[in-house]
């Protein structure tokens, strides 16, 4: 009795809302945050890290210095810093640190390892156009990939829909922390992304075995645009009704909502595209309807345009090396990193990949090195920004993270050496000032339940 | 039009890199650090001569012939150069164009005997790509599957050792190694489970030996029928006469003793390939003198089988004496095989050892080591003169040499960024060759 009249408690007071006299009658856009955050950093103190190379994440350098954590926020940054009365101090000499890395492009949750068929949740390959679904519904946060990121000094991330689709899905971004709920690693305050796919990939899923389009190039174009056609609709339709134009509450559409959003400049645009001149005719269509790409990711030939990326304010998310598995991969350069960033444009390294998020600092030094030999000069502190600042930019949380600007949040990372080494590892990993990661602490290491007694090993099931 | 194009690219290759390329039959490399890979060690301000394509002194106070042309090294790092102990080279291009992919098969008629040495295309766009980052031996090894498609056995075919330096005679080692498939996809490939895998592998090698013993009754028609046909049967007598091992793709530890009973079993030698739990069963395979190729990246439980996946695989291994060999999997970068092994050297396996999986322990494991894998007299000059620390991310080739003749350090990779480098021209970039 006494469980039936609980059940029947939230349906009363959802009913409340539409009594008369409440404000109901209010003409309102649908809910833009039906699964809100429930991040909560973890607990900090305030923290005195003492005597590191540091490298700030917008180019700039303070040997010997050192960075005060105050309420999870960066407090202080410069060189002789005084020590506050009860703060805690790290003797950072001989280290570096760095803002923690965000990588733009992860599929970590979505295909959570082990990569078996009902872990694959990062594609809704049933149709071309999946505006309506959202990535963060398919992360999976047991996946034991999120650890090993961290270990890799990622403090934040996007989580995309895959490529199968012209237009996949929202993204969502995560703060890198264990918790048992999606919601308890949203990013607060991080806007969503849409995923779009140029080439190969839609072409290859639908097309003709499935006799559904798009199987050529220019299918895919007429795909996306018909989909921009709708949401402009949509968005008008909705305006009308909005601003009192109409009477008919517009029945919602959860795909022209998210399309709409990004028409509205409220969702980023993130397109992944490996050809230059694909890449160009994606420029063109954003033009067409007045909506911006933030980043094109994979961007194999974003070198090839690179002028083209820096005029238009875009982006593009890079693999250091990656080449050759698609025709439309065929044209990799060591370079195109340095290249895109010479340019003026924002260069990002990302990962697309379990075991390349754990190494993207590694990834941008082979770059470093690469450019410097091609005669492109690149520092290090400067290269930092394909990490952290550019990518923070690329997810639109860069007024909280990314760099170490005062008041930023405390995501940093120390390393035991210089960060674009092979030999380096990131020792100690803060998020909003807490301890997230010891290398030398094994209590200071998440641990996915996924993991926990998985396997017996000489006896021991650990 | 192609001969106008080859044409111009020596005519850019010679204008660029000259200084480079050297054709005299004698070569001196001088003040280098060497890692001999020998007893000799590593050698400081040594000179290393290299006439008619071999290594003829290794070491200091060598007298150099007249008219030997000379390199410096100023102190830099020579190593052997690398060797990819599980590649695809030559035999797939562009991994998901099927028609330039040669790597695995579907005709459920072959199996053992399906080689590809006579197919390897010594043209392909990724061999200099990696052998200009110091790449110049590997295994070129079938498979059992490429992206999405699978092949029908798991018995996947020969693989053969080539040399990245030229177009002509780059096969070292024809059908040195037999190529299987255990475990999950092992059992994907045969009705569903392990235990089939084991039974038909099992049964193949039976025949075999039973074919072996009596080929003229097979010739005649007096033998029960074979799961096998005739030319797989050959194969298979070459691997129980040890002259040839198997290479067996397994990573659970249980997949593991599996492999190493059935090859107690028929007295065959075994090389473990992937090996993600190797370590768990690190001192059986010691005691068997069984050596795993790895990717030391391999981390993760991505399927059910690697659930023990670890960054620390290599230095366990070696600390029970596991003898290992590097492979990245992904032959469009070999190059990367270098930062691997530096990351296996931040997870404690030895500098050393690293060098070696690297270099001369794939010599071994596919029996190549007479003429390659270490800088020592007779032996085939593959020579790497290195940036710096060849294991650092940061660290690029200066110079490689395979069987003696300097590589220009031209790929399809270098030729496109020197077109691109700069947009700013008066002309499209189709014209900058």
């Amino acid at each position: 009795m006494s469980r039936y009249i609980l059940a029947l408690a939230p349906i009363l007071m959802l009913a409340a809302c539409s009594l008369p006299g409440s404000d109901s009658d209010a003409r309102v856009a649908p809910g833009k945050d039906p699964f809100p955050s429930t991040y909560q950093a973890l607990p900090s103190e305030t923290l005195l890290i003492r005597g590191a190379t540091i490298y700030t994440g917008d180019g700039g350098r303070i040997d010997n210095g050192d960075l005060l954590i105050r309420d999870g926020k960066i407090a202080e940054v410069g060189p002789g810093l005084t020590l506050p009365e009860g703060a805690s101090e790290i003797d950072a000499s001989g280290k570096w640190l760095t803002p923690g890395i965000i990588d733009t492009h992860s599929h970590l949750g979505v295909y959570a390892s082990p990569g078996v068929r009902p872990q694959s949740d990062g594609n809704e390959a049933t149709a071309p156009v999946t505006a309506e679904v959202w990535a963060e519904h398919s992360v999976n946060p047991k996946d034991p990939g999120f650890a090993k990121a961290l270990a890799g000094g990622v403090t934040s991330m996007q989580i995309l829909p895959g490529s199968a689709n012209l237009i996949g899905g929202r993204s969502v971004t995560l703060k890198n922390v264990p918790s048992r709920t999606m919601q308890g690693m949203k990013f607060p305050g991080a806007p969503y992304g849409l995923k779009m796919a140029c080439g190969e990939n839609p072409k290859r899923v639908y097309g003709a075995g499935k006799e559904v389009a798009p199987s050529t190039a220019m299918g895919n174009v007429a795909g996306y645009r018909a989909a921009w056609i709708l949401a402009e609709e949509y968005s008008r339709v909705w305006q009308e009704y909005l601003d009192g134009k109409s009477e008919e509450k517009p029945v919602r559409d959860l795909g022209l909502e998210t399309l709409a959003g990004v028409l509205n400049g409220e969702i980023l645009v993130h397109n992944h595209c490996y050809r230059g001149d694909e890449m160009a005719v994606m420029l063109d269509i954003a033009k067409e309807f007045g909506y911006k790409v933030t980043s094109f990711h994979h961007a194999i030939e974003a070198y090839k345009i690179a002028d083209l990326l820096a005029e238009s304010g875009t982006c593009a998310s890079m693999w250091a090396d990656w080449w050759g598995f698609k025709i439309e991969a065929l044209d990799g350069v060591r370079e195109n990193i340095a290249l895109v960033d010479k340019a003026g444009a924002c260069a990002i390294v990302h990962s697309d990949s379990a075991i390349g998020i754990q190494w993207l600092n590694q990834e941008a030094a082979k770059v470093i090195a690469a450019a410097n030999r091609g005669g492109i000069p690149v520092t290090e502190e400067h290269a930092m920004r394909w990490l952290t600042e550019n990518p923070a930019k690329a997810l639109g949380i860069s007024d909280k993270t990314g760099t170490l600007a005062i008041g930023k949040d405390a995501d940093l990372v120390i390393w035991d050496s210089n960060p674009f080494s092979v030999y380096s590892h990131a020792e100690n990993v803060f998020i909003d000032g807490a301890l997230v990661f010891d290398r030398n602490d094994p209590a200071r290491q998440p641990k996915s339940d996924f993991m926990l007694g998985i396997i017996e090993i000489d006896g021991e099931i650990k | 039009m192609n001969h106008r194009r080859n044409y111009l690219l020596a005519v850019i290759s010679s204008l660029v890199f000259a200084p480079g390329i050297l054709t005299a039959d004698v070569i001196a490399i001088t003040g280098a650090t060497i890692h001999t890979m020998t007893e000799q060690g590593t050698l400081s301000d040594a000179t290393v001569l290299v006439e008619n394509g071999h290594i003829v002194a290794v070491g200091s106070g060598i007298r150099i012939p007249d008219g030997a042309d000379l390199i410096e090294a100023n102190g830099r790092i020579v190593t052997p150069g690398l060797f990819d102990a599980y590649s695809y080279f030559g035999v797939a291009e562009i991994s998901l164009v099927r028609e330039t992919v040669d790597v695995f098969q579907t005709d459920e008629r072959y199996t053992a005997s399906f080689e590809l040495a006579d197919v390897i295309n010594p043209r392909s766009t990724l061999i200099p790509i990696n052998r200009i980052e110091g790449v110049t031996r590997a295994m070129v090894a079938p498979q059992a599957g490429f992206f999405q498609e699978l092949s029908n056995s798991p018995i996947v075919g020969l693989g053969s050792v080539i040399h990245l330096g030229s177009t002509e005679n780059f096969i070292v080692a024809r059908n040195s190694a037999l190529f299987v498939m255990l475990g999950e996809t092992g059992a994907a490939l045969t009705g569903g489970s392990r235990a089939n895998t084991l039974l038909l592998l099992r049964e193949s090698l039976q025949d075999a030996r039973d074919y072996a013993a009596n080929r003229q009754g097979f010739d005649e028609g007096r033998r029960r029928a074979y799961r096998l046909n005739r030319q797989d049967l050959d194969s298979l007598v070459e691997v129980l006469n040890g002259q040839r091992p198997i290479v067996a793709t397994v990573n659970r530890a249980s997949d593991i003793e599996a492999a190493l009973r059935l090859a107690n079993e028929f007295g065959i030698r075994l090389v473990i390939n992937g090996g993600a739990e190797a370590w768990i069963v690190a001192d059986k395979l010691a005691d068997a003198n069984v050596p795993v190729i790895l990717d030391p990246l391999e981390n993760l439980p991505r399927r059910f089988e690697s659930l023990g996946s670890t960054l620390e695989n290599a230095a366990r291994l070696e600390k029970a004496g596991v003898t290992m060999a590097f492979s990245s999997g992904d032959s469009h970068n070999s190059r990367n095989m270098k930062q691997a092994a530096g990351v296996a050297v931040a997870n404690g396996l030895s500098y050393d050892t690293a060098l070696r999986a690297l270099t001369i322990n794939p010599a071994e494991i596919f029996g190549v080591q007479a003429t390659y894998g270490s800088v020592s007299v007779g032996a085939e000059a593959d020579l790497v003169i290195w940036s710096g620390d060849p294991l650092e991310v940061s660290t690029f080739a200066d110079f490689v040499m395979i069987r003696g003749k300097t590589i220009p350090m031209v790929s399809r990779s270098t030729l496109l960024f020197e077109r691109y480098k700069n947009l700013d021209k008066s002309l499209p970039p189709a014209y900058t060759n």
